[in-house]
């Protein structure tokens, strides 16, 4: 089954390379020069088409009185056939265009009047708002359906499954426990799906007796966090066991913070280490401090560009939409679950939409492509 | 009464975005960057909340003579003195912040983001032992890439590798990352919704009323 979808994969990578390598052909002069207020924005700019246009830098020239004095507002590639340019709301202006077809300058006649107006409505989102009234729709079916006691199966993610195993090993070891909870705001949805998670794990540790620590860089986060675990050995009937020490603030700086976090591993030795959240550059040097001393790793993150680091140096990795799963599986309330339910649903439209376009574009049509993209 | 306003709030301040996506008004963008001045000011107000902690979990080491100790002098004396500076003379004039900055601060960030290196190789090393057939096509990608990169590599191939090397990344590798990232949308989209109708309640410390 693999192997027929890799020689799928490749005629049709090389299908694209062959679109993509086939030389443009452009028009040399600029011809229907036209200028409006452009669509779907706040009123901040007008936009310029034409068609044709050399293969070369042309200049914009712009005037707020017919017939000129014309100055210089910018330039752009004549071939693309399009260019923004970005004024004062409710004010007229007039256009011209100069550019050289060999050693011969041309300019354009002028066009105009075009006046910035605010718009109610980005038109070109209607895609955006489909999908996103599609996603709205799904969820709440999906709730609906989880709260009349349909049963709603979830695959397993071993990298959830494996959180209490890692709380316990801790406990044994009589070890603490460390949550990095990203380096992000409370702003980042990833920092907010890591504080759920470090709900669960923080009422785990109060029942099992086992100590954590949260150090955060952010303040926000810290505050969150600190409520987070609070509320959370409230509700495990333990309040008596948290202490402010466990949820502490390092510092605003990037490099400091990885660096008194890998300190702190070094030297207190947790048996587990969670790493979940938005991280940048000083995901590796914690991850790989980490796996170092020993301990057991799991981390999440949906950034694609430090998920390689953590596949490699954790025990589990929470990818992507796995992250924001996470709550939703611990918990195992059916409302929650609807709503992973609709997030598959939802991936399953978009798996068959984008296969759809790409058969449709075989056959030279970009309607769905063309839907597909986003502004 | 504890739940209700922050659930709320959290349904009217996290629709308005949304509705700010759609309508590019100028009224309506204009509450909306209102919205995240207002994050800033918010976020400025817990900073102190934080300084304090950091004093506080430093001076309790010191008085129990905790494990590590004299780290806690150190970080307190430099909190003190920059903080002494950068209030006296400000954070980018002062001469002897600028100082403490630029022959202090700066290395030590560098050194730190230098580490990477280290740490990207040891992390490869245990990434590319060729123990199954998956890590096997990692290894192999793994070298075509690197040497596609650097002149050695077109050198010893005639100019085939970076060519390859660039076909890797753009088709195969970008086809994967777009996979995580369209599921990890979704996935945001998802637990967004899941918190602006106040189904998700787990970051505010609890999932119950």
């Amino acid at each position: 089954m693999k192997r027929p979808l890799l020689f799928v994969l490749a005629a049709v990578s090389l299908f694209l390379a062959s679109q993509i390598l086939s030389p443009p052909v452009f028009a040399q002069e600029i011809q229907g020069l036209r200028v409006h207020d452009t669509p779907g924005d706040g009123g901040e700019s007008v936009t310029l088409e034409w068609e044709g246009g050399p293969s070369a830098f042309v200049t914009i020239m712009r005037s707020e009185s017919r017939g000129g004095p014309f100055e210089e507002v910018g330039s752009t590639f004549g071939a693309d056939g399009l260019y923004q340019d970005y004024v004062e709301a409710g004010i007229a202006y007039y256009y011209q265009i100069s550019y050289q077809l060999g050693d011969e300058g041309y300019l354009t006649a002028q066009v105009g009047p075009a006046v910035a107006r605010s718009n109610w409505f980005r038109s070109y989102r209607v895609n955006a708002l489909i999908l996103a009234c599609l996603m709205f729709g799904l969820v709440i079916f999906y709730i609906n359906a989880a709260k009349r006691g349909k049963d709603l199966y979830i695959r397993r993610i071993a990298g959830i499954s494996a959180i209490d195993e890692a709380v316990g090993r801790a406990t044994e070891m009589g070890k603490k426990i460390m949550y990095i909870p990203g380096i992000m705001s409370i702003s980042d949805i990833q920092t907010i799906a890591s504080l759920s998670i470090l709900s669960h794990v923080a009422k785990q540790t109060a029942i099992y007796g086992a100590d954590i620590e949260v150090p955060n860089k952010d303040p926000l986060t810290y505050t969150a966090a600190r409520e987070t675990v609070k509320q959370a050995y409230m509700e495990a009937g333990r309040p008596d066991q948290f202490r402010e020490d466990m949820v502490t603030y390092i510092t605003y700086d990037q490099f400091a913070y990885a660096a008194a976090v890998s300190g702190k591993m070094v030297r207190e030795r947790p048996a587990t280490n969670f790493l979940i959240g938005y991280f940048f550059a000083e995901s590796l040097i914690l991850a790989e401090t980490g796996q170092s001393t020993g301990a057991i790793q799991i981390a999440g993150t949906a950034a694609p560009t430090q998920l390689p680091f953590f596949v490699t140096t954790c025990d589990y990795t929470l990818m992507g939409e796995e992250l924001y799963a996470a709550s939703a599986y611990l918990s195992r309330e059916p409302i929650l679950l609807g709503s992973i339910k609709a997030q598959d649903i939802a991936k399953a439209i978009i798996i068959i939409t984008v296969a759809v376009g790409l058969v449709e574009y075989f056959f030279g049509s970009s309607v769905i492509k063309d839907f597909l993209v986003s502004r | 009464m504890r739940r209700t306003i922050p659930l709320a709030l959290t349904f009217i301040i996290g629709l308005y975005p949304i509705f700010a996506f759609f309508v590019p008004h100028a009224r309506i963008t204009y509450a909306n960057d209102w919205l995240d001045e207002a994050l800033v000011i918010v976020a400025a107000f817990a900073l102190p909340l934080g300084t304090v902690n950091v004093i506080m979990t430093n001076t309790s080491k010191l008085k129990k003579k905790a494990k590590g100790w004299p780290y806690s002098i150190v970080l307190l004396c430099g909190l003190a003195i920059m903080a002494f500076y950068g209030l006296i003379g400000g954070t980018g004039v002062h001469p002897s912040f600028q100082w403490m900055f630029v022959n202090m601060v700066s290395p030590l960030q560098a050194t730190m983001f230098a580490l990477l290196s280290f740490y990207v190789a040891s992390a490869a090393y245990r990434a590319f032992r060729a123990r199954n057939i998956e890590a096997t096509i990692l290894l192999i990608a793994a070298i075509i890439v690197m040497l596609g990169r650097i002149p050695f590599g077109d050198m010893v191939t005639g100019g085939r590798m970076t060519p390859l090397s660039e076909w890797i990344m753009s088709i195969p590798n970008a086809a994967a990352q777009r996979g995580i990232i369209i599921g990890a949308a979704l996935g945001a989209a998802s637990m967004s919704i899941r918190i602006i109708l106040g189904i998700e309640r787990t970051y505010l410390g609890t999932g119950k009323d």
